[in-house]
């Protein structure tokens, strides 16, 4: 038997596919949103990255 | 000709298979007990995360359960109540579920700590190899106290829904690991005197197996007692209040009364009627646990529109 696109092992496995495609579409979803919800609430987006830069220091402080 | 038969099989695993491997009626108790853990904690949680947040517990809980299933497959396949589980029923093979079961665990600490802190992600860890590895492997088949311990690995979800607000433990989220860490023992035993399933075939040491009916009534009673006060004192934390602790003294009393009873009976007095009285216990018992933490939702919503006591 041909596996043609409606054998019967397609069939049996539709519901598990479609299932696993829900799954990692959610998935996706909630990592878009997070990043959204992180990045509005403007938490720490830049890490130490092995060199020191300005934009990593505290401010200075207010002039003498 | 190997692969035709194999094409031709019907016992393949379906979409429900897997879902049935995250134990989901359990899971639903870490869901709700976790949403109460989060949203009661003093420090507000944009809601997005917090659904993720219960998403993740809610999943690594479903992981451990599925490693719980593989763990367990051999005696799964001699008790006829879980015989029809997805792997003694030859749907899912058991390194399938070991796959599953590690790869789920994996995915939902790490996606609780970025998504939350790093201290609810280990928590969770903690959890889970707290529910397979010391519970599953290791005590289940060695002492009656078996479920004493599971209760803990259940009791965990709203100490971390807490953690993932505060980032740390408190007394609050204690008290409220406490009041279903003491309320499992009950629970589960008052099931286990009138199901009667066939843990000796399986070889697990239940406490009814073991030290016999009579013995199990009594450590319902002894466990309902310390529950009380446990139950009770909460309402005096940050997250109790007058209507939450009207509820623990209602629902206690009641709950005490039923256990009184069922210490009373003599097997063949609860064969008479078909063990009435311990199943109105365990069906009392769901009521209770949800009646404590819908109180502790109450208190919340009440502080909110400016009701709240102490």
């Amino acid at each position: 038997m041909a596996i043609t696109r409606d054998s019967d092992l397609h069939m049996r496995r539709l519901s598990r596919n479609l299932g696993l495609g829900v799954v990692l579409l959610g998935f996706v979803a909630i990592v878009f949103g997070l990043t959204i919800v992180k990045v509005e609430r403007g938490g720490k987006i830049e890490a130490y990255d092995h060199q020191p830069r300005t934009s990593m220091l505290p401010p200075p402080e207010a002039a003498k | 000709m190997s692969d035709i038969s194999y094409i031709q099989q019907d016992n393949e695993a379906r979409f429900s298979d897997y879902i049935a491997l995250l134990k989901p009626r359990v899971m639903s108790l870490v869901v709700f007990t976790a949403f109460v853990g989060l949203v009661v904690a003093p420090v507000p949680v944009h809601p997005f995360v917090g659904f993720v947040a219960i998403l993740f517990i809610a999943l690594g809980g479903g992981a451990s359960g599925a490693l719980n299933m593989w763990y367990d497959a051999d005696i799964d396949r001699v008790m006829r109540r879980t015989r029809s589980r997805p792997i003694p029923a030859g749907r899912v093979t058991e390194r399938e579920a070991l796959g599953f079961g590690l790869a789920l665990s994996g995915i939902s600490c790490l996606m609780l700590a970025l998504a939350t802190n790093i201290f609810s992600g280990l928590f969770l860890a903690f959890t889970i190899f707290f529910y397979v590895v010391v519970y599953t492997m290791w005590l289940k088949r060695a002492t009656p106290q078996n479920i004493v311990i599971g209760g803990a690995a259940g009791a965990f979800p709203p100490m971390i829904g807490w953690a993932v607000s505060t980032g740390g433990i408190a007394v609050e989220s204690v008290a409220m690991f406490l009041l279903i860490f003491l309320w499992t023992p009950p629970h589960f035993w008052a099931l286990a005197l009138f199901m009667k399933s066939d843990y000796h075939e399986a070889k697990v040491p239940m406490l009814t197996v073991t030290h016999g009916r009579t013995k199990t009534r009594r450590n319902i009673l002894a466990y309902t007692l310390i529950l009380a006060p446990v139950a009770v004192a909460t309402g005096f934390t940050s997250i109790g209040g007058p209507l939450y602790l009207a509820t623990a003294i209602v629902m206690n009393a009641l709950f005490i009364k039923g256990a009184i009873e069922i210490h009373g009976r003599s097997e063949a007095q609860a064969e008479a009627d078909k063990y009435a009285t311990e199943k109105r216990f365990f069906y009392f018992s769901l009521i209770y646990l949800f009646a404590h933490f819908a109180a502790l939702l109450a208190e919340e919503g009440l502080s909110h529109i400016g009701l709240g006591v102490w």
